[in-house]
């Protein structure tokens, strides 16, 4: 429990729980807050915000209340970056472990395939997964924890490569253990500290492509998502500026949650890091 | 009497809240005269590391020095600023480390690291300097002093590092030269070349020496005062002769007597039948090189056959690097011999395949060095010595109950189980790994170096410890050290392992007494105190 105390001892950390948190409650109610379909049309297009109390945050360009898509647009979000940074760190976790613990060819031949992969531009690497395998929020969410794999990945495989040898590991060895066994039970809980913190920025890069994606139109269009009213935005950006402005705070104010609460994970799961 | 060169006058350093005493030092005095050597010995966290941190001004963050005076040179160290502080250190106090490796930038030439102390402290020209550095290099005794200036900290030896940190250290003409437990990461041949040459160089340049170690047969064997230090406190100082042959405190002659003695304890009889008979054994390793071109081609373990009695223990001794931690890698299977047999209770345990080595592993389990990694950090204590059964199939209820009767039998409180890795001691880790390792109720139990880590008041429990589970038990043990005395007070038998091969072995009393490879004998001579160590054993016994 000392992680713990650490971690609520810096306020930054603390600020980005709290915002994390606001996130979370505001896709929880979204469904209470706006029972009606986010995507319906809802008054006249292009209200400013804070001028009709029936849409606080104002209308997009097809009349629909940008309040409700903020609130269900931070479902989407979360939902993309949460299960889209645990098939990354799935994959890199598995794809590390392996080759740090094996070495040799097993570490040589994924190894090249992760760089292979790191080379190739995330974002070139995404837009080519959608045009085969089309933009439904599903093949979208697969898709961007696809990209996403190689830092994990590289990392796992560094933390397996420094513990594989340390004499704790030997003794398992010893006592007659499986490699699963030893890749499982002893080195991995060892492991996974900086992979957990890592998943952070997974998390936060995974909510930007999203949005980036739905930016260019090639992101789910039957979802409310933060990114699709931005995308939608760019068309009256000069005069309506409010429409872009919105998700994109939105979308600032989680990134920069979930990267606190990275950074506080961070320090409090290696307090010996941060010793000043 | 001589000139005093350093006096600390009731200095006390506090140390940050939530450590485990509110003081590093409380009230040391002490003082250095010139041309001695002033030994502190004490155990680890006694402060005495501490002490030297404290007088050179590098002391940790939080770590302050709260009253008492350091007087050197008629200033007090403890008002100096940082440029006064500056000016002191190197050209008036300089210092040795224990790891030389660490100490040295591994990125500059040894020469360079050396000239900059010249470039620093004086404005002599680069041609001078260079000239500096070779009569320094020669001083230290380095061989080919000119290709040494040339090398890189990894290109030396550990022996050669630490010459060229004395070097270094002494570049300036020192007033003062603190030793910080220079020889504790070298050989014993190596050490004994090292605290020679330190004598030889102290008593030339008429230096003080405040030496700090923890190992009381270097304190026989360089010290002309000694200051013992317990708990950050002093317990006793006087002349060497009076604190090692006469000691006051009680805390000095427990450290004393728990000094192992250098002669082997009256032979036990052993049993005619081998348990472990380990035939031609070789290991070599081969790295770099390119479809065998320009390999380098290291042999760690050169045809070695050893046998091992039962319920007998079988020492091999060495210094780094003769293979002896290869071997016993090789006789658990953690490493794949390439050729030669090992055979325990008629098994060839060189020729078993994997799945059949984790169903025999139960027969010879391990023991291993370093107390602090050889443990899962993530694992509670009950748990650690439960793994074994479990991953042989017992289940979980039955190995823990089991694991807490394991942990009375090697003295500790078998509530102690519920805690983690890092709530024990050093000798107490070792108590779990052990534990852990008769867990399985082997037959042979391999231990590489068990006790190396540990102050000598812990080792000479966890020799005992183990000199009493090998009777009750009826345990047979390899077991690997580099320290002869150690090896002299447990093990029956000894193998004397030099660069991967065996030179000599036999009974323990044997060996050592009578030595016959000029190796062995080497080895026994360069013991610190040795002189001191067979005197006290008379003395004890």
């Amino acid at each position: 429990m000392d992680a713990a105390k650490r971690y609520f001892r810096s306020p930054a950390a603390v600020i980005g729980l709290i915002l994390l948190l606001l996130v979370i409650a505001m896709a929880v109610s979204a469904g209470f807050l706006y029972p009606r379909d986010p995507l319906a049309l809802a008054g006249r297009p292009l209200v400013w915000p804070f001028s009709n109390p029936r849409f606080l945050l104002g209308t997009d360009n097809s009349g629909r209340d940008i309040a409700a898509q903020i609130f269900y647009g931070a479902r989407i979000s979360l939902l993309i970056g949460g299960v889209a940074t645990m098939i990354a760190i799935l994959i890199g976790i598995l794809v590390g472990a392996f080759a740090g613990y094996y070495g040799g060819w097993v570490d040589n031949v994924l190894m090249r395939i992760t760089e292979a992969f790191q080379t190739l531009p995330n974002f070139v690497l995404l837009l080519v997964l959608v045009a085969v395998f089309g933009s439904t929020l599903t093949t979208v969410t697969i898709a961007v924890g696809v990209v996403s794999w190689p830092a994990p990945a590289r990392l796992t495989r560094a933390e397996f490569l420094s513990l594989r040898n340390r004499e704790f590991v030997q003794a398992g060895k010893t006592l007659g253990m499986k490699d699963v066994q030893l890749i499982l039970g002893e080195i991995l809980p060892n492991a996974l500290p900086p992979v957990i913190v890592y998943a952070s920025v997974v998390m936060a890069v995974a909510i930007l492509l999203e949005s980036a994606l739905a930016f260019l139109r090639l992101s789910d269009p039957n979802v409310a998502s933060w990114g699709n009213l931005i995308g939608l935005g760019r068309d009256v950006l000069r005069v309506q500026w409010y429409v872009s402005a919105i998700p994109g705070i939105a979308i600032l104010v989680t990134v920069l949650a979930v990267s606190l609460v990275g950074q506080g994970l961070n320090d409090a799961l290696n307090p010996r890091l941060k010793s000043r | 009497m001589s000139e005093m060169v350093l006096s600390l006058d009731g200095l006390t350093v506090r140390l940050p809240k939530g450590a485990d005493r509110p003081h590093a030092l409380s009230d040391v005095s002490l003082s250095v005269a010139s041309n001695k050597i002033l030994c502190v010995v004490g155990e680890s966290g006694s402060g005495k590391s501490m002490m030297a941190n404290a007088i050179m001004r590098l002391l940790p963050h939080e770590v302050t020095i709260e009253r008492g005076r350091m007087m050197f040179d008629g200033r007090d160290l403890c008002a100096a600023d940082s440029a006064e502080m500056r000016d002191v250190r190197g050209a008036g106090i300089a210092m040795i480390f224990q790891e030389p490796m660490t100490a040295l930038n591994p990125l500059r030439t040894i020469g360079d690291q050396i000239g900059e102390m010249f470039a620093i402290h004086t404005g002599l020209s680069k041609t001078e300097i260079n000239a500096r550095v070779e009569a320094l290099l020669e001083d230290v005794r380095i061989p080919d002093p000119t290709a040494a200036a040339k090398a890189y900290p990894h290109e030396l030896s550990g022996g050669q590092r630490q010459r060229a940190m004395i070097a270094m250290a002494l570049a300036l003409d020192p007033k003062l030269l603190i030793a910080d437990e220079p020889t504790t990461a070298l050989d014993v041949t190596t050490q004994a070349q090292i605290l020679k040459l330190i004598r030889d160089l102290q008593q030339r340049k008429k230096t003080a020496v405040l030496f700090i170690t923890h190992d009381f047969g270097v304190v026989a064997e360089i010290a002309d005062r000694v200051v013992v230090m317990q708990h950050g406190a002093i317990v006793e100082q006087g002349t060497a002769d009076k604190v090692l042959n006469d000691p006051q405190h009680a805390y000095t002659k427990q450290l004393i007597s728990a000094v192992p003695p250098l002669t082997a304890p009256p032979p036990r009889i052993l049993s005619g039948k081998d348990i472990l008979t380990i035939e031609g054994v070789s290991k070599t390793y081969r790295t770099g090189g390119f479809l065998g071109r320009g390999a380098r081609i290291t042999e760690a373990v050169k045809n070695v056959s050893l046998r091992l009695p039962r319920g007998a223990t079988l020492g091999i001794v060495g210094e780094s690097g003769s293979g002896k931690s290869t071997l016993a890698r090789c006789i658990v299977r953690l490493i794949d011999p390439d050729t030669g047999s090992i055979v325990l209770d008629g098994k060839d345990w060189a020729k078993l395949d994997r799945d059949e080595i984790r169903r025999e592993t139960r027969h010879i389990q391990m023991v291993f060095q370093d107390p602090f990694a050889s443990l899962n950090p993530r694992r509670k204590a009950a748990e650690l010595v439960a793994q074994g059964p479990i991953v042989h199939g017992t289940d979980r209820a039955t190995a823990i109950a089991e694991a807490r009767k394991l942990f009375e039998l090697v003295g500790l409180d078998p509530s102690a189980g519920d805690r983690y890795p890092h709530e024990f001691s050093g000798g107490q880790r070792q108590r779990i790994g052990l534990a852990r390792a008769l867990a399985l109720k082997p037959d042979v139990l391999v231990a590489d170096e068990p006790v190396s880590a540990l102050d000598v008041s812990v080792q000479a429990q966890v020799l005992k410890l183990l000199a009493g589970l090998r009777q009750q038990l009826g345990l047979s043990i390899i077991f690997i050290t580099h320290d002869l005395r150690v090896a002299a007070q447990i093990c029956d038998l000894v193998a004397v392992m030099k660069d991967g091969a065996v030179v000599e072995q036999g009974l323990t009393a044997e060996v050592f007494g009578k030595p016959q490879h000029p190796y062995t004998q080497a080895l026994l001579s360069a013991i610190p105190g040795g002189a001191f160590a067979r005197e006290h054993d008379t003395a004890t016994v």
